[in-house]
């Protein structure tokens, strides 16, 4: 009883530590899915190393002089000496040494910087490309393709294939966002007037969680971006998916949906490929429904938070440009039927 | 000056006590009394209301200044604690976004702008005359102006924030995002025009500073005899100069104009460019940082030399560390824009820098830590403040050299792993150096001790509170949390961490607060302190504490670097100056010899004056054209009347004959 108890203990403890510093996630930079993150975090793992035994030796120094050493207050105050040649010259050999081990550090790091900077830095010639354009509070996300037809457009969710580096085209619509997978490599700011890009290397099929890193407003905390790594197979089979047009209104409920989605402010914002909405200020809403979150990560893909969402979007996130829309009850759920058609 | 006189100031082995070559003539204390009382008169503002407007005493504007930097400190602490409160839990709803986004914003602007620089210099303007052995400021209206200024963004920016007028996009106010467009309203405005104002009390400051430590130091005081805390000054000084033109030009040439001008510098859609502003705002904001904790590096070596009964070991090579570190501070901005698209070459250069500014500031460590090693230190609050530097800076630095790794800062940049290094960096480099030198010198500006049992209590609790709120921070960064997030969903697991974090703010809070009441009670009520209470020795525990509104009745003359422990007490003097007008020994720019006594102004209204007229100008011009017309009407007015008071009362008047030097009273 006693034992296992003792065991429950030490299990909690294991737990809550793990809890605590946590170097496994979905959107963690000490777990890597992608060899740049591997070499970017052999690179932390020795720094840490080296950092923490600096800090031990100035730190450690600093209170062993201090603090064992102490004069109390009630011993008299020493008077003021100056120390002996001898412990001069000893003082500057020390203080000369330490330095020369400073700078002997600080170059060694120099060169395992720069080496890992060159590993980086090192790109295939051709690769698949995607575009993506941030927006006040969303992503943008273009599957490029010289065949205009088979361009797929989709929002805040990332599809790539694992084992193969995948070409990111980074700008912005409006302020400066920032794009970061922590997982799989470290940001690349998107800026007005600037097009940029970066090379995603990831391995380890998955489900990754990537957030906005630059201030870019009042929503900028519900700025994310899943990321899913798939197989090569299961990629190719998800891109000819979203390359088809939207699902057509099968039934009286759904066709009922898309009229009110075309009649309504809907339309003006969010665009549905096959069908007359092309609103370019809200995210392509064609798959909406394959889509694991609404909102930029805000909320789970489900038809209640998809419901509040429609109604009143400023209470789930307040300041998000979309406005509210007052709807009945029999139109909501026909909308919603139709939404949660477009798989 | 003759030349035995000369002889004397530059004699490296100076014998206590007595003068080689000149005829050692003593000051009777009946005239060392009837001196000072004229003295007094001379330099004693008017009274009531008036007096204390029109004051130019260097010391009672620093105390004002160090006062209301302190508040702000305490109004940037707040607004942190809210934001700790916010992010306790996931998910919280304390503050919602916009409002959450102004406590950041003024969070930052405040401990930046309003607290860390301004209070930097405003131990810089009490102590440097004192140090230095002058009777007042170099510029007495000027440090007035300043510090007048200051206080009008100081009151500008809270009066805002509480109109719901607070600006919202982060003290670095990234364009476009603080553009027209993005940013419509006044928020924005008001941090431009705030950022303008503590740019030019900054800039008041260090031509003041400058001029005080090259012109007034007392005779004796070579380049090589400086105290190191007043070369730290020198340097930040020197830094202002070149980085605050940076900013002002960024802020009120640039985005205030294309705020209210309509000009085009940061919209790329009409060919200007957005990344322009984070070069220019860089190019003096990493510099800001050694602006802010240059000073904090200045209090320790005094502090621990003082406790330590050591002169502190490698004086030159601290005062060449601090002016190498102003000189690499400008070479380093880029390391802030690691993830925009900088060529990776240009961008290596820039870890190299970052790393080689690791070096001074390692050297200056260095040598503290032999000096602390070689003696047997008593452990004052002020002592374990600086252990608490010692704890938490090299923490901050060590991240700091990770940081300047492109290939990692990308990864951590903007995430509260930054967050954390920046605390650790100027809670440990700044603020707690800061504390340390509020115990050390409170004694001398209020006559009166600091409570060491209380501060005792104040100091472990803060460097814990400290260490348990920004640790944590390492780890978020690390576990993909970005910063200058309002709120943040319960499944990304941050919730534990943040919640410790809360607690260490919480406990900081508390540890503040014991400070507060502790300054409170002793100003009142604390131990007589004497002018030398830790029998250190720098000139400013030559004069009585709290010291006279003359600072010294005759100035002292210097001959070694530790003033009070090469010479014993009292210390020589020269005479000549008059006491029955406001005179300054002007010195020297290398040697410190005697050259000009310099006449210096009465109380005056003009630098509050100006201050306003400036207020009007800037303030007003964010809602109507016609406060800049007004504006510059009144302030054409406040420079002729300041003017035309330096043409009746300021003169200069060479000295060769009547300066006499006087061994000890």
């Amino acid at each position: 009883m006693r034992r296992s108890r003792r065991l429950h203990g030490v299990a909690t403890c294991v737990v809550l530590v793990s809890c605590v510093v946590a170097c496994h996630g979905p959107q963690n930079v000490l777990d890597p899915a992608g060899s740049p993150n591997r070499i970017v975090n052999r690179l932390f793992w020795s720094m840490l190393v080296v950092s923490a035994t600096v800090w031990i030796g100035v730190v450690g120094a600093a209170l062993w002089g201090a603090l064992t050493r102490r004069r109390t207050t009630r011993e008299d105050l020493e008077p003021v000496v100056d120390l002996p040649n001898d412990d001069k010259q000893r003082q500057t050999r020390l203080v000369g040494a330490l330095i020369a081990g400073t700078a002997l550090i600080l170059l060694l790091f120099l060169v395992f910087d720069f080496t890992v900077g060159r590993a980086l830095a090192e790109h295939p010639n051709r690769a698949l490309t995607i575009e993506i354009i941030g927006h006040q509070w969303w992503w943008e996300i273009q599957y490029v393709d010289a065949d205009p037809s088979k361009i797929v457009v989709d929002a805040n969710e990332l599809h790539i294939p694992a084992g193969e580096p995948v070409q990111v085209t980074l700008s912005s619509r409006d302020v400066i966002h920032s794009f970061w997978v922590p997982n799989i490599i470290g940001k690349r700011d998107l800026i007005p007037g600037y097009t940029s890009s970066i090379f995603l290397d990831a391995d380890r099929p998955g489900t990754y969680r990537a957030q906005c890193a630059e201030f870019c407003g009042v929503e900028h905390a519900k700025m994310a971006l899943t990321v899913i790594v798939h197989s090569r197979a299961d990629f190719t089979t998800w891109l000819a998916a979203q390359r088809a047009p939207a699902t057509e209104p099968n039934d009286s409920s759904t066709k009922e949906g898309q009229r009110i989605f075309l009649a309504g402010p809907c339309s003006s914002c969010h665009s549905i490929t096959g069908t007359a909405a092309y609103g370019t200020i809200g995210p392509d809403l064609t798959h909406l429904a394959s889509r694991k979150t609404i909102g930029a990560g805000a909320l789970a893909n489900t038809r209640g938070n998809l419901a509040g969402w429609v109604v009143d979007p400023q209470s789930l996130k307040p300041g998000v440009r979309m406005p509210s829309n007052q709807l009945a009850p029999k139109d909501l759920l026909a909308l919603l039927d139709y939404l949660e058609s477009l798989k | 000056m003759t030349s035995a006189g000369r002889r004397l100031l530059h004699n490296d082995s100076p014998t206590p006590g007595t003068l080689p070559g000149s005829a050692p003539e003593l000051l009777s204390e009946e005239t060392v009394l009837e001196q000072a009382r004229l003295l007094d008169i001379t330099w004693r503002d008017g009274g009531g209301l008036w007096g204390w407007l029109t004051t130019v005493d260097h010391k009672l504007i620093a105390r004002r200044y160090v006062v209301t930097a302190f508040l702000m400190f305490i109004a940037g602490g707040i607004e942190a604690a809210m934001m700790r409160l916010q992010l306790a839990r996931p998910e919280n709803t304390f503050l919602g976004p916009d409002r959450y986004n102004q406590i950041f914003t003024v969070h930052g602007t405040t401990m930046m702008f309003l607290f860390a620089v301004p209070i930097m210099t405003a131990m810089g303007l009490y102590l440097v005359p004192l140090m230095v052995g002058a009777r007042s400021i170099a510029f007495p209206r000027l440090n007035a102006f300043g510090y007048y200024a200051y206080l009008v963004g100081v009151v500008f920016l809270y009066v805002s924030l509480f109109i719901n007028m607070g600006p919202d996009a982060g003290w670095t106010a990234y364009v476009p995002l603080s553009g027209p467009q993005y940013s419509p309203g006044h928020r924005l405005d008001v941090w431009a025009q705030v950022v303008t104002f503590t740019e030019i009390a900054a800039l008041c400051a260090a031509v003041n500073i400058i001029v005080t430590v090259f012109k007034l130091r007392a005779p004796g005081i070579s380049l090589n005899r400086i105290p190191l805390f007043v070369w730290s000054q020198l340097v930040v000084s020197f830094m202002i100069v070149f980085a605050m033109p940076a900013v002002a030009t960024a802020s009120t040439l640039q985005l205030a104009a294309d705020r209210a001008l309509s000009t085009q510098w940061f919209n790329p859609a009409e060919g200007g460019d957005a990344l322009l502003w984070q070069h220019i705002f860089w190019f003096f904001g990493h510099p800001e940082v050694y602006i802010i904790f240059l000073p904090g590096l200045g209090f320790i070596s005094p502090i621990i030399e003082t406790f330590c009964r050591r002169r502190v070991f490698g004086y030159l090579a601290i005062v060449l560390a601090n002016i190498t570190t102003g000189f690499f501070a400008f070479g380093l901005w880029v390391h802030h824009m690691f993830a925009t698209p900088i060529p990776e070459l240009g961008q290596s250069l820039f870890t190299a820098a970052s790393l080689v500014i690791a070096i001074p500031t390692g050297v200056q460590i260095f040598c503290w830590l032999v000096t602390l090693l070689s003696g047997r230190p008593r452990l004052t609050t002020a002592m374990i403040f600086i252990l608490g530097f010692f704890i938490t800076f090299v923490n901050g630095g060590l991240t700091g050299v990770m940081v300047a790794s492109v290939a990692f800062d990308k990864q951590v940049h903007d995430t509260f792993f930054v967050v954390a290094h920046f605390h650790y960096v100027l809670l440990g480099g700044a603020v707690m150096p800061l504390f340390a030198a509020f115990y050390y010198w409170f004694p001398k500006a209020t006559g009166r001790l600091l409570d060491e049992s209380l501060g005792k209590w104040h100091a472990w609790l803060f460097i814990l509170g400290v260490n348990v709120a920004f640790f944590p921070m390492h780890i978020l960064g690390l576990n993909g949390m970005p910063r200058r997030v309002y709120t943040y969903l319960a499944s990304t697991g941050w919730g534990p961490l943040n919640a410790l974090s809360t607690i260490g703010a919480v406990v900081v809070v508390i540890s503040v607060a014991l400070f507060v009441v502790n300054a409170a009670m002793s100003a009142r009520v604390g131990r007589p302190a004497g002018a030398n209470p830790w029998d250190s020795y720098g000139l400013e525990w030559a004069t009585t504490s709290p010291p006279p509104n003359y600072n010294f009745v005759n100035t002292p003359i210097v001959l070694g670097r530790h003033p009070l422990w090469d010479t014993g007490s009292p210390l020589p003097v020269i005479t000549g100056l008059r006491a029955d007008r406001r005179e300054v020994l002007v010195t020297t720019a290398f040697d410190a010899e005697p050259d000009y006594r310099h006449r210096q102004p009465n109380a005056s209204i003009w630098p509050l004056f100006l201050a306003l007229c400036m207020a009007e100008f800037w303030i007003g011009s964010i809602f109507t054209p016609w406060a800049v017309v007004g504006g510059f009407g009144l302030t054409l007015l406040g420079m002729l009347g300041w003017g035309w008071q330096s043409s009746r009362q300021i003169e200069v008047e060479r000295v060769d004959t009547d300066l006499q030097i006087i061994d000890t009273v």
